[in-house]
C-alpha cells in the first residue's frame, strides 16, 4: 500500500488544472453549488457503471449489494461523488486525487456516511508503480483534462487486473460540443467556471478506441449521456457527440 | 463497504396505518430485504386481535389491488374481497318514488379484471400488518412516540419516547392527517371542511347485490352502496353537520330508518349488520409534501373528499411512487434521503394529488345542491358521459388509477 504525500510532478497531469480544481475542494458536495452539473450527471453515470460492470462480471443489478467486494480505483476521484455510491453497493473503493484538499475533504465526507473507502492523494503512476491491480478501473471525466491522453490511459491500464473493466467518461471534440459543453455550459448557463474545459483536449470516441488499443484495451461499448431540459435530468442515449461514457477490458487477457 | 451501526436505518417509517404498511412491504420487496426499515406506530401494532370494528370499507382499484399482490397481500385478503362489476348512478330528490338510472358504468377492464374491489377496512389493516410483521428486515417500535425529529445532512435522528434516539436516512411520515412530523418539520396545510358529515354503517339486505355499487346523488350529498362479501353492503353517505350529529345521537333506530329512506327498494329488506359511525368530511393539501430527510404520504400529505373513496388508493400511489423512487436511488448507491430524492417524489406526486383533490371537490359541490339547474347541468353532463364511450373508458380508467404516469407497482411490475 501507498499513502504518497509528494506533490505531483508528474508529466501526465497538467499542475494548472489540479490547482483549480483543489480550490473547489469544500464545495464537492453542495449539490446546489459550483459542483451542482456533477451531481446531476451523476445518476446516469452510476447507472452506466453499475449496468456495465455488473454486465461484465455477471452480476444481478437489482442486488443493493451488486458490486460486492469488487475492487475498484477511482482515478480523479474528486470529492468522492462516484466512490461513496460506489462503497454503498458493495464495492472495496480506492479514490485517489493529486490535490491533497480534495482528498481530505472525500475523507472526512464519508466518515461522517459511515463509509469506509481507501482515499489517497495520489497519482495513477504511484500506484501502478507499486504493481497494485484493481476489478474496476475509473476513469472519469479526467481525459479531457490530461495533455497526453494515450500514455495517461497506458498508466491506467497498468492498474486494472487481467479480466477487469475499465469504465471511462469524457466529452466529444465536436462542433456541438464546443456549442454547447464550452459556450453553453460555461459562458452562458454557468454551470461550470469559465475556463474549467479546453475543447481542444477534448476526446473524440475515435481516439480514445485508439489511446486504448495502444495500452492493450478493447474499446467495448460508448454510450452517450444526453441532458433532458424538460427533466433537468441526464439520461443515457446513443447520441455521443458531447458527454459520452465507455467501457474497455483486455483485448488478450493475460494469466 | 458500510459500517454497520444497530441504531441506524435506512428508512424510519412513522405511523402503521395501511400507507406506512404497505410502504414497509413495498421497501421490502423490491430490496429483497436489504434495506434497514423501522415502524413506529403509537397503538401497539403486533396485537392482531386488538384491531377495533370499523363500519368503513374501501374500494380498492385495480391499480391498487395490483400493489397489493405484487406485495404478497392480496392472496391472502382475495376471499374477502367483493369485485364491483358495475356501478349505478342516479340523481333525483329523496322522496322521487322512481330513481332513473342515470349512468352506469360496467366495471371491468379489458380482460374482464374488476375495475375495483370493496374491502372491509379491518380485512385490510389485518392482512397488512400479519405480513410486515412477519418481515426480518423491519423492526417495529410500537407502542412508541417521536417526541424529536433533527435532520442533517448526513441523517435525521429521531427521538422516541420509549426506545430512546434512532436515526435513519429518510423518514416517511405515514401519520395521519394530524401528521406530527409534518408539524415538527414546519409545513402548512391548506384545507377546509364541509359543513357535512359522512355516515358509514354495513348492512345486510335479503338480495343478492351482483357486485352493484349504487351511487344515489341527494340534494345533501351522495348516498353510496357498496357491495360486500355476502348479502352484505357497505354504506356511506353525507348528511349536514347537525343533523347527522342528531341522527347519530338517536341510535340505532334512527339509523336504520335514515338508511331505509334512501336505500330504495332494490335489494329487499335491510339491517344493520355492525357498527355504524359519523366522520367528518374534509379536505387539505400540505403545502409540501417534503422537507429535509422527510416525506410525507397518505393523509399526512393530502385528505380528499371521500366521496370517491379514493384515500386509501391515492396514499398507496404515493407508496408505489416513493418506494420506486427510493429503491432506484438506492441501487445507484446515491442518498435515499437526499435532496434530489425527496425532490423527485414530490413532483411526481403533487400535480396528481392536487388534480384529485380539485376533482373530487368539483364533483361533490356539483352534486351537492338542489337547484334545479344544477340538476339539469348535471343530467346533460352525465347523459353526455353515457354516450361516449371514450369519455366513460377515461372515467372507469380513472376509478380504476390507471391515469397518470402510473408508479410500475401499481402497473402490477416487480421495482
Amino acid at each position: 500500500m501507498i499513502s504518497s504525500s509528494k506533490s505531483p510532478t508528474g508529466e501526465t497531469l497538467d499542475q494548472a488544472e489540479v490547482e483549480r480544481f483543489a480550490a473547489m475542494a469544500d464545495e464537492w458536495w453542495d449539490t446546489q453549488g459550483k459542483f451542482k452539473p456533477l451531481h446531476r450527471l451523476n445518476p446516469g453515470r452510476l447507472a452506466y457503471i453499475r449496468d456495465n460492470v455488473c454486465g461484465h462480471f455477471d452480476r444481478d443489478p437489482r442486488k443493493l449489494g451488486c458490486l460486492d467486494k469488487l475492487t475498484v480505483l477511482d482515478v480523479g476521484c474528486g470529492g468522492g461523488l462516484l466512490c461513496e455510491p460506489l462503497a454503498r453497493l458493495g464495492a472495496h473503493v480506492t479514490g485517489i486525487d493529486p490535490a491533497k484538499e480534495t482528498i481530505e475533504a472525500a475523507r472526512q465526507h464519508a466518515s461522517l456516511q459511515s463509509l469506509e473507502i481507501d482515499y489517497r492523494a495520489a497519482r495513477v503512476e504511484d500506484l501502478a508503480q507499486a504493481g497494485e491491480l484493481f476489478d474496476i478501473v475509473l476513469v472519469m471525466e479526467v481525459v479531457e483534462h490530461v495533455p497526453d491522453v494515450s500514455a495517461f490511459l497506458a498508466t491506467c491500464a497498468a492498474t486494472l487486473r487481467p479480466g477487469g473493466r475499465m469504465i471511462l467518461s469524457t466529452i466529444n471534440r465536436t462542433l456541438k460540443s464546443y456549442a454547447l459543453a464550452i459556450v453553453g455550459a460555461e459562458y452562458i448557463l454557468r454551470w461550470l467556471p469559465v475556463g474549467t474545459h479546453r475543447w481542444e483536449r477534448f476526446v473524440t470516441v475515435e481516439e480514445l478506441r485508439r489511446a486504448l488499443g495502444s495500452a492493450g484495451l478493447d474499446l467495448a461499448d460508448a454510450t452517450g449521456l444526453v441532458y433532458n431540459p424538460l427533466s433537468d435530468d441526464w439520461l443515457l442515449a446513443g447520441d455521443t457527440d458531447v458527454n459520452y461514457l465507455a467501457a474497455a477490458s483486455f483485448s488478450k487477457p493475460s494469466v | 463497504m458500510v459500517r454497520a451501526d444497530e441504531s441506524h436505518f435506512d428508512v424510519a417509517i412513522v405511523g402503521g396505518g395501511f400507507v406506512g404498511l404497505a410502504l414497509a412491504a413495498a421497501l421490502e420487496r423490491a430490496s429483497g430485504g436489504d434495506l434497514k426499515i423501522a415502524l413506529i406506530d403509537a397503538a401497539p401494532i403486533q396485537d392482531l386481535e386488538a384491531i377495533g370494528a370499523d363500519p368503513r370499507a374501501s374500494a380498492i382499484t385495480a391499480a391498487s389491488r395490483r400493489l397489493l399482490d405484487v406485495l404478497g397481500v392480496w392472496p391472502q385478503l382475495a376471499d374477502r374481497a367483493q369485485a364491483i362489476r358495475q356501478i349505478d348512478i342516479t340523481d333525483s330528490p329523496l322522496e322521487a318514488a322512481v330513481r332513473p338510472l342515470l349512468l352506469h358504468f360496467d366495471m371491468a377492464l379489458d380482460g374482464d379484471e374488476p375495475a375495483a374491489h370493496m374491502v372491509e377496512n379491518r380485512d385490510l389493516l389485518r392482512a397488512l400488518r400479519a405480513h410486515v410483521l412477519d418481515l426480518e428486515s423491519v423492526s417495529v417500535f410500537s407502542p412508541d412516540r417521536i417526541s424529536a425529529m433533527s435532520a442533517g445532512r448526513q441523517r435525521a435522528d429521531l427521538e422516541l419516547e420509549t426506545a430512546g434516539p434512532i436515526s435513519a436516512r429518510l423518514v416517511a411520515a405515514a401519520d395521519g392527517r394530524r401528521s406530527s412530523l409534518r408539524r415538527m418539520a414546519g409545513i402548512k396545510v391548506v384545507g377546509w371542511s364541509y359543513p357535512q358529515i359522512g355516515i358509514a354503517a354495513c348492512v345486510e339486505h335479503d338480495a343478492p347485490h351482483e357486485g352493484h355499487a349504487v351511487q344515489h346523488f341527494l340534494p345533501a350529498g351522495p348516498f353510496a352502496i357498496l357491495p360486500l362479501k355476502g348479502n352484505r353492503s357497505s354504506l356511506v353517505w353525507s348528511e349536514r353537520r347537525d343533523r347527522g350529529a342528531e341522527i347519530l345521537a338517536d341510535g340505532k333506530e334512527r339509523v336504520l330508518q335514515e338508511i331505509e329512506r334512501r336505500f330504495g327498494p332494490r335489494l329487499g329488506r335491510v339491517r344493520l349488520a355492525g357498527p355504524y359511525g359519523g366522520f367528518p368530511l374534509e379536505m387539505h393539501i400540505a403545502r409540501a409534501f417534503v422537507a429535509e430527510r422527510l416525506a410525507l404520504l397518505g393523509d399526512a400529505a393530502h385528505g380528499l373528499h371521500p366521496l370517491a373513496g379514493q384515500g386509501l388508493n391515492i396514499g398507496l400511489r404515493d407508496v408505489a411512487a416513493l418506494a420506486e423512487v427510493v429503491v432506484e436511488t438506492a441501487r445507484l448507491g446515491l442518498d435515499i434521503g437526499g435532496e434530489a430524492t425527496l425532490e423527485r417524489y414530490q413532483r411526481w406526486r403533487r400535480f396528481d394529488s392536487a388534480l384529485s383533490a380539485t376533482a373530487m371537490d368539483g364533483l361533490n359541490r356539483l352534486f351537492s345542491n338542489n337547484s334545479d339547474g344544477l340538476r339539469v347541468v348535471r343530467a346533460l353532463g352525465l347523459g353526455v358521459v353515457e354516450r361516449l364511450p371514450a369519455l366513460k373508458r377515461f372515467f372507469v380508467a380513472e376509478a380504476a388509477g390507471f391515469t397518470g404516469e402510473t408508479p410500475r407497482l401499481l402497473r402490477g411490475e416487480q421495482i
